[in-house]
């Protein structure tokens, strides 16, 4: 009777492992309304075709990097497949931390043909790295406030408008706007930023706003500030600043002048089991294709990394507004745009953000 | 004392000192198992990770691993020469960055070289990537046409099976070793690989140098005509950082497996050629930090103290009933999620929040001239205090219970006033309470992470947000382990002055 108690519980655990592994699939993505864009677009019709598989989501894709290696040391790594900004990407791509791919291989072609490869075009920044939308870094503004503002500068103008402003608590995009404000061409601001003198200078300028400025860390901050007046304008995420205009129709409005593209994806950890790894192959395979980059843009005002997707741009999904003079990469919106500089941060990152951060402490 | 009167014997005729004694470690050894798995629970999973993690504020072994070959020979480099090293280095340094790329560990070392000097983790990322092209396959082509068996993996492995070719060509040993260890960690056999370029370098390196001992197997090779290429001119095409004696000086400087880098780094210095030397002004910030969180830390404790011993005699001194009703009130904040209070401090303080717009309401203050009480010292001071205030009250609660009234009353009988009976008789009697809300407070507050970095801003932010920034954002987590040790030395120094001043028999957690 034991025996037959023990064998029926050591098969019934084997039965539940084999499940646990075959069968629950691990996303690990940002969370909040980006998240559900995701869960909506694709994730969800990914599931109805695969009955077996089951989603956990994890929001832990702002340590990404540090998480994933962390478990690779560890030699476990529960995720399968991981949603990372692109200069994360880069990084874990360099630690071997993430799986290198062949994009014509593994994504789906174009529907005319193209191959991923080409419909995606530069925004392959990594060979681990498989891009989903571009997100831009830019600055609302309450409409009722200030006059409308149509340059960047206008955040370091505290005569025409005055009022505190909210920037992120990291150097990155904040020197390079510094320095455009401060009369540096903008193919010759990672040149000046590469000395020592472009830093100081960088931090010269910002220093002219410092008193005024509230510093933000979490992408929701600068919404919630513009929203309760406690700034006139602030920058953060275009998509988030969509939901303060659009969804929760406060009286702010985006100026893209010198928005910072920047790029999101998906990348497939390294140290997974075969089969784990041809299951996050198969729904990426689909999860990346032209229509469902598109769909998603019903839910989130980020634009499709792919080419091909852009025509398809609809409308908002419960709004049922255009999505298309929403999305940053409008031409409307992207008269003067910058690109996040993917390999001078990685080299300056440590340097200028140990003296950034010095620069703030100082009161 | 009489000598024939031996040891006091046990029943079974052991010594009786004896007999009590195993029966006393009996009982300890019994006692202990009884323990033991929470002991063994602690040491797993709370004090051996611990252990770990501040290991690697020492640890160091990242650079000899990648480099093995480079660090040796770099350590006949003279580094207070301004003169990068020469071509013998480069050639190992092409060795060892070949095994990196291959293991995808010459971008893990650059960024950690990358926290040292800015620059490097490009280097190594564009070397990685440029190392398979160098014309290194000249010396592949002279060998295979001077001997071709040269070309076939087989007869490498012989060849470096035999122990007479092993003594005489060290450094083409060394790196078929690396290689066969690389090989087999991926699953592949030696045999049956291609034998990289880099082996026929290696290969003419040592017999540049020597040249004896290996005429038995490679005696038809002549290499006085080769043609040999500048290996220090391909890594400087690449990228001029190399022939930059700095780049140099911290690969020398961070050479050893165990370094004091980190720790220097956490007290705003950094290692120099002749000991450790002050970082440049505009980079100090850990020093300002540590010193802010522990007067921070301190103010907050005290402010705990004097709102909540006020709350902690009235919940010792009102009818039992009341004063459970009194205490639910403290309690339930402690019940509330720690990011909904502290948010809800934002929307109290900010300048568009109740208080500014009550104030402005009964014309205390102009609208134009808010008040600044968020991101900002006061705002975390505020917003922690209210957060940590349980912490002070319920051990002073737990004191205050235990002293009778009637010790005041005796006092005031006696003639004292009302000042005199609390401040000599009464609160004599809570210290042993403050003391140890004291402790907890502090402590607690030390290390406190999300509250000072809500409502921060930048003034406010403590030693704990920048531990988190490079545990989770810059990775750098050798810096993160050194300011964590510090920050815990700093705790158990203070534990330690507390015990010393007014010792521990005299805390009180609980009646």
């Amino acid at each position: 009777m034991k025996r037959k108690l023990a064998i029926t519980a050591a098969s019934m655990a084997a039965i539940s492992a084999q499940v646990a592994v075959a069968d629950d699939m691990v996303f690990v993505s940002w969370g909040g309304a980006y998240q559900q864009s995701q869960h909506r677009a694709y994730v969800e019709p990914y599931l109805e075709m695969n009955p077996n598989i089951s989603a956990t989501w994890d929001e832990s894709s702002a340590e990404a990097v540090a998480k994933l290696r962390a478990m690779n040391e560890a030699g476990n790594v529960t995720w399968d497949v991981v949603d990372a900004v692109a200069a994360d990407a880069i990084r874990l791509c360099d630690e071997g931390l993430a799986l290198e791919i062949d994009h014509d291989a593994l994504l789906a072609p174009a529907p005319d043909g193209t191959p991923a490869s080409e419909d995606f075009g530069d925004l392959i920044v990594s060979e681990c790295f498989i891009p989903q939308i571009v997100y831009s870094t830019t600055f609302g503004y309450r409409t009722d406030l200030i006059d409308a503002p149509t340059d960047v500068c206008a955040v370091f103008d505290l005569e025409t408008y005055p009022g505190r402003r909210s920037l992120e608590k990291r150097p990155v995009n904040n020197l390079e706007w510094a320095l455009y404000c401060d009369g540096v061409a903008k193919d010759e601001i990672y040149d000046v930023l590469a000395t020592e003198e472009g830093q100081e200078r960088a931090l010269a300028k910002l220093d002219t706003i410092k008193s005024e400025v509230i510093w933000w860390s979490a992408g929701a901050d600068t919404p919630q500030l513009l929203a309760d007046g406690e700034v006139v304008i602030g920058s953060t995420y275009n998509g988030r600043l969509f939901s303060v205009i659009e969804e929760q129709k406060q009286p702010v409005a985006i100026l893209w002048d010198m928005q910072v593209f920047d790029l999101d994806g998906w990348i497939i950890p390294t140290g997974l089991s075969d089969d784990r790894v041809a299951r996050a192959k198969d729904f990426l395979y689909f999860a990346t294709d032209t229509q469902r980059l598109a769909d998603q843009a019903k839910f989130i005002s980020y634009g499709p990394a792919r080419l091909s997707s852009a025509p398809l741009v609809g409308k908002h999904a419960d709004l049922g507004i255009d999505m298309a003079p929403h999305m940053p990469t409008d031409p409307n919106n992207a008269a003067n745009t910058l690109l996040y500089n993917y390999e001078f941060w990685a080299d300056y990152r440590d340097d200028i953000d140990a003296k950034f951060q010095a620069w703030l402490a100082q009161s | 004392m009489n000598s024939t009167c031996g040891p006091v014997l046990a029943a079974d005729g052991t010594p009786l000192k004896k007999s009590l004694a195993r029966a006393l470690r009996m009982q300890k050894l019994r006692a202990l198992m009884l323990v033991a798995p929470l002991m063994l629970f602690i040491v797993i999973t709370f004090l051996a990770p611990i252990a770990d993690m501040l290991f690697r504020s020492v640890e160091n072994a990242i650079v000899a691993d990648t480099l093995p070959e480079t660090i040796q020979k770099l350590s006949e480099w003279d580094p207070t020469r301004d003169q990068a090293p020469e071509e013998a280095v480069f050639e190992t340094l092409y060795i060892d960055v070949f095994f990196a790329a291959e293991e995808k560990k010459h971008t893990r070392l650059g960024t950690r070289l990358n926290y040292e000097l800015t620059g490097i983790s490009s280097l190594f990322r564009k070397s990685g990537r440029r190392i398979g092209r160098f014309p290194t396959d000249i010396y592949a082509e002279q060998f295979i046409s001077q001997d071709s068996r040269l070309s076939d993996p087989m007869f490498w492995v012989r060849m470096m099976n035999d122990p007479r070719i092993v003594r005489s060509l060290p450094l083409t040993a060394r790196t078929w070793t690396r290689w066969t260890h690389y090989l087999r960690g991926e699953g592949d056999d030696p045999s049956m690989e291609d034998v990289e370029n880099v082996f026929y370098a290696a290969l003419f390196f040592d017999l540049r140098n020597s040249a004896d001992g290996i005429s038995e197997v490679l005696n038809n090779i002549d290499i006085s005509n080769f043609e040999s290429i500048d290996l220090g001119a391909e890594f400087e095409a690449i990228d001029e950082d190399w022939v930059n004696p700095s780049v140099w000086r911290t690969i020398y400087t961070y050479s050893p497996k165990y370094t004091s880098g980190y720790f220097l780094n956490a007290v705003d210095l950094q290692k120099g050629l002749d000991g450790p030397e002050v970082r440049p002004e505009n980079q100090r910030i850990y020093l300002l930090l540590f010193q802010r969180t522990l007067v921070m830390s301190f103010v907050i404790t005290v402010s705990c103290i004097l709102l909540g011993y006020p709350v902690a005699w009235l919940l010792a001194n009102l009818s039992t009933r009341t004063a459970n009703l009194l205490l639910i009130l403290v309690l339930l904040p402690f019940w509330t999620s720690l990011l909904v209070r502290t948010s809800a401090w934002k929307v109290m303080l900010q300048q568009q929040g109740v208080i500014n717009d009550t104030l402005v309401w009964l014309g205390l203050i102009d609208d134009a001239n808010r008040l600044i009480m968020i991101n900002n010292q006061f705002g975390t001071i505020v917003a922690m205090t209210h957060i940590l205030l349980p912490f002070m009250i319920l051990p002073l609660y737990s004191v205050m219970q235990t002293i009778p009234p009637s010790y005041v009353h005796a006092a005031k009988s006696l003639g004292a006033t009302n000042w005199t009976a609390f401040w000599r008789v009464y609160f004599p009697q809570t210290v042993p309470g403050i003391g140890a809300g004291s402790i907890l407070v502090f402590i607690l507050s030390i290390g406190y992470y999300i509250t000072p970095e809500i409502v921060g801003g930048t003034t406010g932010t403590f030693i704990s947000n920048r531990i988190a920034y490079h545990i989770s954002s810059s990775l750098n987590w050798g810096l993160a382990a050194a300011l964590g040790t510090i920050l815990l030395a700093a705790v158990l120094i203070l534990y330690w002055a507390y015990d010393k001043i007014i010792g521990m028999d005299n805390m009180k957690l609980g009646g």
